[in-house]
């Protein structure tokens, strides 16, 4: 690679390519999904902010890092190099500027992060909830009386049904290892810890049927740990308690 | 300057003892060396062999992840037998398990620390060895036995299979998962071995720096790779006893039926867990609490070796030497109060959260500064364009893209998206691969004329460092895109998701790519072993550079100098205004004339 001279190029290629990436991604579909949920658009604003904020500086730094590895490329040049040991105020520069926006961003976040996990809803709609266990999630309504542990509570697997436009609390329990409730196109996610009980809560903006992930390792079956949610309109949301307990007196 | 007493190998040339005699002395120069240069080249090479595994490793969970369920070519029936040569969702547990094992714990931190830091540290003070040599020897010999356990752990009961973080009740659970039995037990040995040996080389380490710098080696005139190592061994000494503490915590819940990480009236997969009592998370604690200092061990001693090379190729002294070493220490100050980053979403109080939110935007800084740093070093050099001048702007390029997608997850509301998906996976391969791998391979070029007296190949290094380079962004850059697409990490077969279905072929592109960077290592593999033996002479100081271990001979005998070294000035004076060289060494003295009277 003697006759290869052009590291300037070969590094300009990564802040090249690495924007045409992150541009063409989403117009090829391979991006953030679908967020039907009214907080998610908290985590997007962030996620995007910073992604202006880091991609600014990404490309800053590497385009003068291949700027440099051109112009004072020992081939080119003939002045000597330039002894110096640094410069204090450019330390200073370099220091306070990047401090004051990371502290921004660290104070920008704070409330985002509190209403997600701190400010649960005062009256929720419906409380349910859901237990892991290899592999499969168990769910658990608690029925018309609204209260859990009672005769007529309701029984599911891997499909969770929640109304649309309402407010909704899950409980979050593992009856063996650890799991994590992730759910992509609400923009949550919830480690389970056995012995612990997780509470999070969200309210979905648009009715349809999407993925329920686990995103925990709890063992072989981990990748197979599948289930889906189904967001409906409040009537068919009843409509389909309605069936489930019948189906489940059914049985019984 | 203390000097060391050596014993056991160093025999006199001549002594004929017979053939045993002889067996003797090769064992006591080759093998059970406790000359810190012999130990740093075992080190060398043994990680370098599990380099190779863990790369084995990674192309299988590629594969997989390209191709799911389909058999294997060529290599499936062999290793497959029972499965007609697919990966079974078990192995694919065991397999990310080990490579994340064999990379962190035998690649990554041996290689720095064992290796380079080994071999460097004395040469580079101005010492003859370590400060405790035949210590400097167990911690290589201590090596084996986790070799030998991680190695029997994958060959016994399906092998580990909790992840390289080992979480319980997964991990303490005997019947949690096909390998959480005796192959877990093994795992934690392997571990405990490791921590061993990483303890007794970071007292060493600490202990030599300190107490056996040559005469007028001021701890301000230390090369960067030397405050890497010292701040290094700093961390491993603090943060080490805890991980190692909570290993046998782990050991001794599934073996004596202690509860620590076990709540109470666990039962799994129909079988009770014992009398529990305990917490899962505080595993999670007690591992951060070293696995994030870790990270830095991980990374430290790499951005000193940058340093000291950017510095040489640039032909200018590092810019803003002090700043760097504060940032150094403020990486590590900060480093042991950020460890639950890991942990925003685990179910730890979220207020908790916050707390680590806000110290780990403010350990991004000092980051910050050594990437300016870097870049004022390059600004108005003299650079020469060798193989490991190429892999330190490759360091700093990917390192700046590693920092920054740090960020995003230090922002608790987005990693409560992103945590545990393709973004994070993205994230610490661009630092761990991009940065320190390539500071490693940097090094190797660097420091092979000393280490071996010959020169390795350049041209075929920059064709192995084009390659590495274009084939690691392919592989690696595209992650960050699967992770913003919720892509989640350590699932055999994600495609069977919707969301995730149409990500298949942008895998396969990853895949391609990854084949294609275990491939590019082969200029390297050749270009090494042959040049141990054909590479032209290297003489002392083959790149004209500054620090000490070039005024020794290539390689360095036994007590590293033949003459007493005496440091003058800072580790850095390329292209001092008014000299005749464009490198002032750091034991050259001022005067004319060397000073005879010297010892
Ligand atoms: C610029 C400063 C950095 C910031 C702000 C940062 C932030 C983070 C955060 C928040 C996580 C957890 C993400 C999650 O699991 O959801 C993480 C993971 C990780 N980081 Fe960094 N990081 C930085 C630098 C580094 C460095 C220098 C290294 C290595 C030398 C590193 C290695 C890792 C590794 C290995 C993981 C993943 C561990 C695992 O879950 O397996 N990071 N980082
Ligand atoms: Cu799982
Ligand atoms: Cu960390």
């Amino acid at each position: 690679m003697k006759a290869f001279t052009h590291w300037s190029l070969f590094f300009l290629l990564v802040p090249l390519i690495g924007t045409a990436i992150f541009v063409a991604a989403p117009a090829m579909n391979l991006w953030l999904p679908k967020d039907v949920s009214v907080m998610g658009g908290e985590i997007d604003h962030l996620f995007y902010l910073i992604l202006w904020l880091t991609g600014v500086v990404f490309l800053l730094t590497q385009i003068l890092l291949a700027f440099f590895v051109w112009f004072y490329d020992a081939r080119r040049r003939t002045e000597p190099a330039i002894y110096s040991h640094g410069n204090h105020s450019l330390e200073l520069f370099w220091t306070v500027i990047p401090a004051f926006i990371l502290v921004f961003l660290g104070l920008y976040q704070i409330q985002a992060w509190a209403n997600l996990t701190m400010r649960p809803p005062e009256d929720p709609a419906l409380e349910v909830e859901v237990t892991g266990r290899q592999f499969e999630w168990r769910i658990r309504y608690p029925g018309p009386d609204g209260e859990f542990d009672t005769p007529d509570d309701l029984y599911h697997v891997n499909d969770l049904h929640v109304p649309v436009n309402r407010e909704v609390v899950v409980y979050l329990k593992s009856e063996d290892v650890l799991h994590s409730f992730f759910l992509p196109n609400l923009r949550l996610k919830q480690d389970i810890v056995p012995g612990m009980t997780g509470r999070v809560w969200f309210r979905a903006k648009e009715v349809g049927e999407f993925d329920l992930v686990c995103a925990e390792l709890c063992g072989w079956g981990h990748y197979k740990m599948k289930g889906r949610l189904t967001i409906q309109s409040q009537e068919n949301f009843q409509q389909w308690l309605k069936t489930m307990a019948n189906e489940q007196e059914a049985v019984q | 300057m203390s000097s060391t007493v050596h014993s056991g190998h160093a025999l006199p040339a001549d002594s004929r003892r017979g053939l045993f005699g002889r067996a003797i002395d090769f064992l006591g120069t080759y093998v059970f060396s406790v000359d810190h240069k012999v130990i740093g080249i075992q080190f060398l090479f043994s990680t370098l062999l599990w380099f190779f595994v863990g790369g084995l490793l990674a192309m299988a969970i590629r594969w997989q992840l390209a191709w799911p369920w389909a058999e294997m070519p060529l290599v499936g029936p062999l290793l497959f037998p029972h499965t007609g040569g697919q990966i079974s969702p078990e192995f694919y547990t065991v397999l990310f398990t080990m490579h994340g094992t064999v990379m962190v714990f035998l690649v990554i931190i041996p290689i720095l620390a064992g290796a380079f830091g080994n071999y460097l540290i004395p040469l580079m003070i101005g010492a003859e060895d370590m400060a405790f040599p035949t210590l400097n020897m167990l911690s290589y010999w201590f090596m084996w036995p986790a070799f030998i356990a991680f190695t029997a752990s994958m060959f016994f009961a399906g092998g580990p299979a909790t992840g390289w973080t080992s979480y319980p009740p997964l991990s303490s659970v005997s019947n949690a998962a096909p390998g959480s039995g005796f192959a877990q037990t093994l795992w934690l040995l392997g571990l405990t071995f490791v921590g061993i040996s990483s303890m007794l080389g970071s007292v060493n380490y600490m202990t030599t720096i300190l107490q056996m710098r040559a005469p007028g080696m001021t701890m301000f005139r230390l090369p960067l790779t030397i405050w890497g190592m010292f701040i290094t061994a700093i961390l491993q000494a603090f943060a080490l006893p805890v991980l190692t503490a909570a290993g046998f915590m782990q050991l001794s819940d599934r073996l004596i039926g202690t509860g620590f990480f076990i709540p109470e009236g666990l039962t799994v997969n129909g079988v009770s867990a014992g009398a529990g009592g305990g917490q899962p998370l505080l595993w999670q604690h007690l591992f951060w609490f070293y696995s994030h200092p870790a990270v830095y061990i991980m990374l430290l001693p790499a951005m000193g070796m940058v340093s000291d090379i950017m510095a040489c190729f640039a032909r200018k002294p590092i810019f803003g030497y002090k700043p760097m070493i504060f940032a150094i220490g403020g990486i590590a100050a900060l480093g042991f109060i950020v460890w639950g980053h890991h942990m925003f979403v685990s179910g730890m109080n979220p207020m908790l959260g916050t707390t680590f939110m806000l110290s780990t935007i403010m350990i991004a800084l000092p980051s910050a500064i050594k990437t300016f740093n870097w870049l004022g070093t390059l600004w108005g050099g003299r650079i020469h364009f060798t193989t490991p001048m190429l892999y330190s702007i490759g360091f700093l390029s990917m390192f700046i893209i590693g920092g920054l997608s740090g960020i995003f997850m230090a922002v608790t509301p987005v990693d409560r998206y992103i945590h545990d998906t393709y973004f994070i996976v993205a994230h610490f391969h661009y630092i761990l691969f991009g940065g320190t791998a390539f500071a490693v391979f940097g090094g190797i070029y660097y420091w092979f004329p000393k280490m071996f007296g010959r020169m390795m190949n350049d041209f075929w290094g920059k064709v192995h460092f084009f390659l590495t380079f274009v084939f690691f962004n392919g592989t690696f850059f595209t992650m960050h895109i699967l992770g913003a697409g919720g892509f989640p990490r350590r699932l055999a077969d994600p495609y069977h998701y919707e969301i995730f279905a149409h990500m298949l072929p942008l895998n396969q592109l990853m895949t391609i790519c990854a084949f294609g960077m275990f491939l590019a290592q082969i200029p390297f593999v050749l270009n090494f072993f042959l040049s141990i033996f054909l590479g032209p002479r290297a003489g002392r100081n083959p790149w004209h550079a500054t620090t000490l271990e070039w005024s020794a001979p290539s390689p360095p005998g036994h007590g590293n100098y033949d003459f007493q070294p005496i440091i003058y000035r800072g580790p850095y004076e390329y292209s001092v205004p008014g000299r005749e060289q464009d490198f002032y060494p750091q034991w050259i003295a001022p005067k004319p004339v060397a000073p005879k009277e010297s010892t």
